[in-house]
């Protein structure tokens, strides 16, 4: 076929497109995602009984202040990836800010409690644990980002599947954490970051066999 | 300027308008030709094929263009990476057809033949299931309406337009998986 006629043949009768329908897809992503981690979390781990008093605790909410804002910045670069020729940005700086303050805040945690304390505030009770289950409540979200990636145009394929992973990972780990006991900054400033970092190292793998276009 | 003419194209083809999206792909082929006569020295006569395999992409990743966003970093951006795609499918081919035997110049050139027949948009057009081919020759080769259409294949307006949408996808993952 000459070029020509491939031209005119792609052009007739187009329709036009709809520009809100990659939010609204990106939004039923999300929601569809998160009821699945929702119900990973609250029927096979069951939500920590003692939620009600957590959410007193100022820890409670500087945990899931961490996960949000992960969680943000991960999908952040999942939407730019997922288009041509539109750069990262601050999301790199913003993650690494992020995690950055939160090892800070650790370690500061870590040095000022007593030095028979230290081993508590670094493992908890779950640590052996934490990094898998937040990996496994991740897992619907994972599926539902590489399903955002396949409907839009990712040219750096490893990159983006990470990204979707470590969105999933994130946001997992704020669902997770209505059953997760732990509110010391040493345990989630290193156990949920390996939990989030499971899904980035599944989706770096999926991204180039799933999302190729 | 060339990038806010062609800019100000797709947007208007983006909503609808069949002939301005038309003066945009007309428009950018020369362009694209360029781009890749430029880094395809080595391989003249795939030339072609790529430029028509990325006026397909750009049409089915066309959603994927952000109107805030510089027309010349998307299409670069995409052209870029079927441009890397096909030069991996191209080493993976000749490293199968690499063998230090006499008769490698014959095969080679039975396989440059061959390539050129799947190249054929038009023939693989026509292997797409009937549900995707119809539409497809109904309203975009002989110009039907979409209504049109429907009536004459007995399927449903929205499953017309989804029929035309999923046969250019699927003849793009075609055009990859031979390639």
């Amino acid at each position: 076929m000459k070029t020509e006629d491939w031209v005119s043949l792609l052009a007739a009768g187009v329709e036009p497109i709809d520009a809100k329908r990659t939010a609204r897809r990106q939004l039923l992503a999300i929601i569809v995602g998160l009821l699945g981690a929702l119900a990973l979390t609250g029927g096979i781990l069951r939500l920590n009984p003692a939620l009600s008093h957590a959410v007193m605790e100022p820890m409670f909410w500087v945990r899931e202040a961490y996960c949000a804002a992960l969680a943000l910045l991960g999908f952040a670069a999942v939407a730019r990836l997922a288009r041509p020729g539109i750069r990262l940005g601050f999301v790199p700086a913003g993650i690494g800010t992020v995690v950055l303050v939160m090892w800070i805040f650790a370690a500061a945690v870590l040095l000022t409690a007593p030095a028979q304390n230290r081993s508590h505030l670094f493992f908890g009770t779950t640590a052996g644990v934490c990094p898998f289950l937040i990996a496994m409540v991740a897992g619907p979200l994972l599926i539902s980002f590489l399903w955002v990636l396949r409907d839009l145009a990712p040219t750096r394929l490893r990159l983006a599947g990470a990204a979707a992973g470590f969105a999933a990972g994130s946001l997992g780990a704020l669902v997770y954490s209505l059953h997760c006991p732990e509110l010391a900054a040493p345990f989630f400033g290193t156990w949920y970051l390996l939990g989030m970092l499971i899904p980035t190292s599944l989706g770096a793998w999926l991204g180039p066999r799933l999302v190729r276009w | 300027m060339k990038e806010e003419r062609l800019r100000s194209l797709l947007i208007r083809g983006l909503a609808g308008d069949a002939a301005a999206y038309r003066n945009f792909l007309s428009e950018l082929t020369v362009h694209l030709r360029s781009f890749l006569r430029r880094r395809l020295a080595r391989l003249p006569e795939e030339v072609e094929d790529l430029v028509q395999e990325l006026l397909l992409s750009i049409h089915n990743q066309r959603h994927t263009y952000d109107r805030a966003q510089p027309l010349t970093a998307w299409v670069q951006a995409i052209a870029r990476y079927k441009l890397i795609d096909l030069l991996r499918r191209r080493s993976r081919t000749n490293g199968l057809h690499d063998p230090l035997d006499d008769d490698h110049d014959l095969f080679a050139a039975a396989d440059g033949h061959a390539a050129e027949a799947r190249y054929d948009l038009a023939k693989l057009l026509q292997q797409l299931p009937d549900r995707q081919r119809l539409p497809i020759q109904y309203v975009k080769i002989e110009g039907s309406s979409v209504a049109d259409a429907a009536k004459r294949t007995g399927m449903s307006e929205s499953a017309v337009k989804v029929g035309i949408h999923r046969g250019l996808k699927a003849l793009a993952a075609r055009i990859r998986s031979i390639a």
